[in-house]
This record gives structure tokens, C-alpha cells and sequence, in this order.
């Protein structure tokens, strides 16, 4: 990485993801690369899910943050391959999202696709009270990228980060 | 349409619209739910999974698009081509009905894109192939979703068993046209582009007989033959009224913009 790419990954640091804005586009691995190209950079993002309404404000975000830089010469390009996965998630993504209240994604993908097929089901620890008395309400949320779950212990109901 | 002439590439472009015609039908049936469902949970969840079907269509309408080389959009595609031009399954075409019979048809649909996308995830198309590894992930808790509902309406009460089973039997009528293939697959499975068909076949068997034989349901017994011809676009009835609802804005006013 040069400099060049450093200070852009710099200013993109404080770009947040509108739906779940604790965590930034970074900590979520929305933010691929960011690369030279012969006349400035090109900065590649991919979709948590295929339907995700939030791309066009990730975008339109990153670009704002740049231009208000005095940064023109970039170009955006959303990529699908290697298709995201909640491995991704950093690990002081993973914190942020307990302390604002959703629990992060407990297994990895791996765990998680063979768990799905068997019907298995993940274990979420509560954010709030982290007993693991809890259960799956729903497996959809507010937004495509979680699911509903009640604590038994605090009697909270709060939402997780999906294993993806 | 002679498809033994095709080009690989007018193959591939009529492949794709199958895929994203199938997603974005479904999804656009599914939504049919949104402030009806029986719970605000199932609400929600419907809803979700018609983003994501819808979300996939796009990506796979785009790239047709591409594929075919004459500028057409997802838009395009989506909103300005009849029922005669349109590639979907007759399954996910047929009306929503009760609970039920929509928790049937997504069942057996997800099921079938599960085994169809864990293949193409393996294509020699790199974006087929991206799209499928894409799309699975997302499919698998489709599965999952209605797997768990035809369970728990087919060992649940003596009405939610008949009433489950009765949409298996109506259902069952589509399930050839899931599998017919045609010389737009044999191409592109030489070319280790497309699917085996017949491969997906073994496994949805495996995976609906299963289930079904733990929600203590019958396995249904129909006779297909007249019921085929999606990829021809010989569609039912139904899929003139999904799409005078779903193009209507677009076309009274063509230059609309969100």
C-alpha cells in the first residue's frame, strides 16, 4: 500500500454503514481495496446481501467524505467475488456491535452453513446480560442482515448479527 | 425459437434470465404478503426474503444484459419484456393462497435453488459463479425458513396438516417444469457454464422426500406432461396479472425516476 491508498483508507475510516451505524464500512468488510490506478484510485466495496438498500448511501457516503477532501479522481466499484461473509467482521467490529446493543455473529460461516443443513441452531449470548439463555424469534429482522432473538434470563429481546 | 442455432453467447443470455426471472417472480409473489402475514414475525421475514430474491434478480438481469450485448438494464428487462418473453418457473408464478401454499412453494423452490446455486457456484462463468455463491448463502435461510414451517404445519393440527398437504398436491402439478431441460442447458453444461439438471433432480428428491416424510406428509403423485414450457415462456394464466401490476408504473410512465 502506498500513501496514496493509505490516506484514502484513512478518510474512509469514518464512513459508516447507514443501518448499523456503530461500525464503519471497514470493521464490516464492506470495504475491499482500495487501489492506483493512471489518473487516481479505484475503491472496491461489495454487498453484505444481494438485496442490500443500503449500497447507493455506502456510496454516495464515500464519496462525499473524498470530495470534501478535494479528492475527485476515484472511482467506485461494487465487486461480488469472494461473496461477503460475516468472517470478515473485525474484531473491534464484533465489540462495537455488543456495546450498541446487537449481538455479533457467534460461529463462522463454516459452522454456521453445515449448523443450517442439519438444523441446528447457533447459540446467541445476550448483549445486554451475556446468558445464553436465549432464543431465535425470527431469523429476519429490520434489516436483511439480522435476526430476532429473546433473552430468558434478562427478558430482553434484542437482535444478532447473522452468521453469513 | 430454434436452440439448436444459438451462439453460446444468445444461450447464455437466455439462461440467465431463467435464474433472475424465477428470483424476481418469486420475490415480487412474496411481497404480495407484506402487511397481510399472519404474525408481524412472518411479516418481516417474508419481506426480507423477497429483498433477497429481488436483490438477485438484479444482479443476475444486469449481467444478462451484458451478456447480450444490446444495452438493456435490469430495468429493461425487468419491466419492458410480456409474459411471452419471460423465463420463470410456472411453480413460482402460481398464486399465493393460503399460508400454506405459500410456505410450500418457497420450500420447494429453495430447495431447488439451493442444490441449482451450490452447482453453478462451481461455473466456468465467473459471474454466474459469483452470483450463485452470492445468492446461496441467502437461499440457505430460505430453506431453512420454510423448511421449518412445512414441519411445523404438517405434524401440527389435523388443519394445518390438510391444509399443507392439499398445497403440496396442487403444487406438485409444476414440479416437471422445474427440471426439463433443453439444448440451451446441454450447450452450457458442456461448457461447464450451467447445471447438471438432472443432478439438482436427485437432490431436491433426497432433501423434499425427507422433509416431507417428517412433516408426516404424502408424497404427492401428479401428472405433469401438460404442465411444462416455462423455457419457451408457455406460461399459466397467472404471470399476465403478476406482471400488469409490477410493470404498470414503468410503462404509463416511461421516463419515471426514482
Amino acid at each position: 500500500m502506498n500513501t496514496g491508498t493509505a490516506h484514502i483508507r484513512q478518510l474512509l475510516s469514518n464512513v459508516l454503514d447507514p443501518e448499523v451505524p456503530a461500525l464503519t464500512i471497514e470493521d464490516l468488510g464492506i470495504l475491499r481495496d482500495i487501489q492506483t490506478t493512471s489518473d487516481g484510485f479505484e475503491i472496491f466495496i461489495t454487498p453484505t446481501f444481494t438485496g442490500c438498500p443500503a449500497m447507493k448511501v455506502i456510496e454516495e457516503d464515500i464519496e462525499e467524505v473524498l470530495r470534501a477532501e478535494g479528492i475527485t479522481n476515484f472511482k467506485i466499484t461494487t465487486i461480488l467475488a469472494p461473496a461477503w461473509t460475516t468472517d470478515w467482521m473485525t474484531e473491534s467490529g464484533k465489540q462495537k456491535l455488543k456495546e450498541y446493543g446487537i449481538a455479533p455473529p457467534s460461529w463462522s460461516t463454516e459452522q454456521h452453513l453445515k449448523a443450517m443443513l442439519s438444523g441446528k441452531k447457533e447459540q446467541v449470548h445476550c448483549p445486554f446480560c451475556d446468558s445464553s439463555n436465549t432464543r431465535l424469534t425470527s431469523a429476519f429482522g429490520s434489516t436483511a442482515c439480522k435476526a430476532l432473538h429473546y433473552c430468558d434470563n434478562c427478558h430482553q429481546p434484542f437482535e444478532e448479527f447473522k452468521c453469513h | 425459437m430454434n436452440k439448436s442455432g444459438l451462439t453460446q453467447q444468445e444461450a447464455l443470455f437466455e439462461y440467465c434470465l431463467r435464474i433472475g426471472d424465477t428470483s424476481l417472480i418469486l420475490g415480487q409473489r412474496i411481497s404480495e404478503w407484506c402487511g397481510h402475514a399472519p404474525i408481524l414475525e412472518e411479516d418481516i421475514a417474508m419481506s426480507n426474503i423477497s429483498l433477497d430474491l429481488i436483490g438477485q434478480s438484479r444482479i443476475i438481469l444486469t449481467y444478462a444484459g451484458t451478456v447480450e450485448g444490446k444495452g438493456r438494464s435490469e430495468d429493461e428487462l425487468a419491466y419492458h419484456r410480456d409474459a411471452r418473453q419471460y423465463r420463470n418457473l410456472l411453480m413460482v408464478e402460481q398464486p399465493n393462497g393460503d399460508f400454506g401454499v405459500t410456505m410450500a412453494k418457497q420450500y420447494l423452490v429453495s430447495v431447488y435453488n439451493f442444490h441449482l446455486y451450490e452447482m453453478l457456484s462451481k461455473s466456468k462463468d465467473a459471474a454466474v459463479a459469483a452470483f450463485a455463491a452470492k445468492s446461496l448463502k441467502e437461499v440457505a435461510y430460505h430453506l431453512r425458513h420454510s423448511s421449518d414451517w412445512v414441519l411445523r404445519l404438517g405434524d401440527g393440527t389435523e388443519e394445518s396438516h390438510r391444509r399443507i398437504q392439499e398445497a403440496m398436491n396442487d403444487l406438485w402439478y409444476f414440479v416437471d417444469d422445474m427440471f426439463q431441460s433443453d439444448a440451451i442447458d446441454d450447450m452450457l453444461l458442456k461448457a461447464g457454464i450451467a447445471a447438471d439438471l438432472s443432478e439438482v433432480k436427485k437432490k431436491w428428491e433426497q432433501m423434499v422426500h425427507a422433509t416431507l416424510d417428517k412433516a408426516k406428509l404424502v408424497l404427492p403423485v401428479a401428472n405433469n406432461s401438460l404442465r411444462m414450457g416455462s423455457r419457451d415462456g408457455n406460461h399459466t394464466e397467472h404471470l399476465g396479472y403478476i406482471l400488469a401490476e409490477m410493470q404498470f408504473l414503468p410503462r404509463a410512465y416511461p421516463d419515471a425516476k426514482w
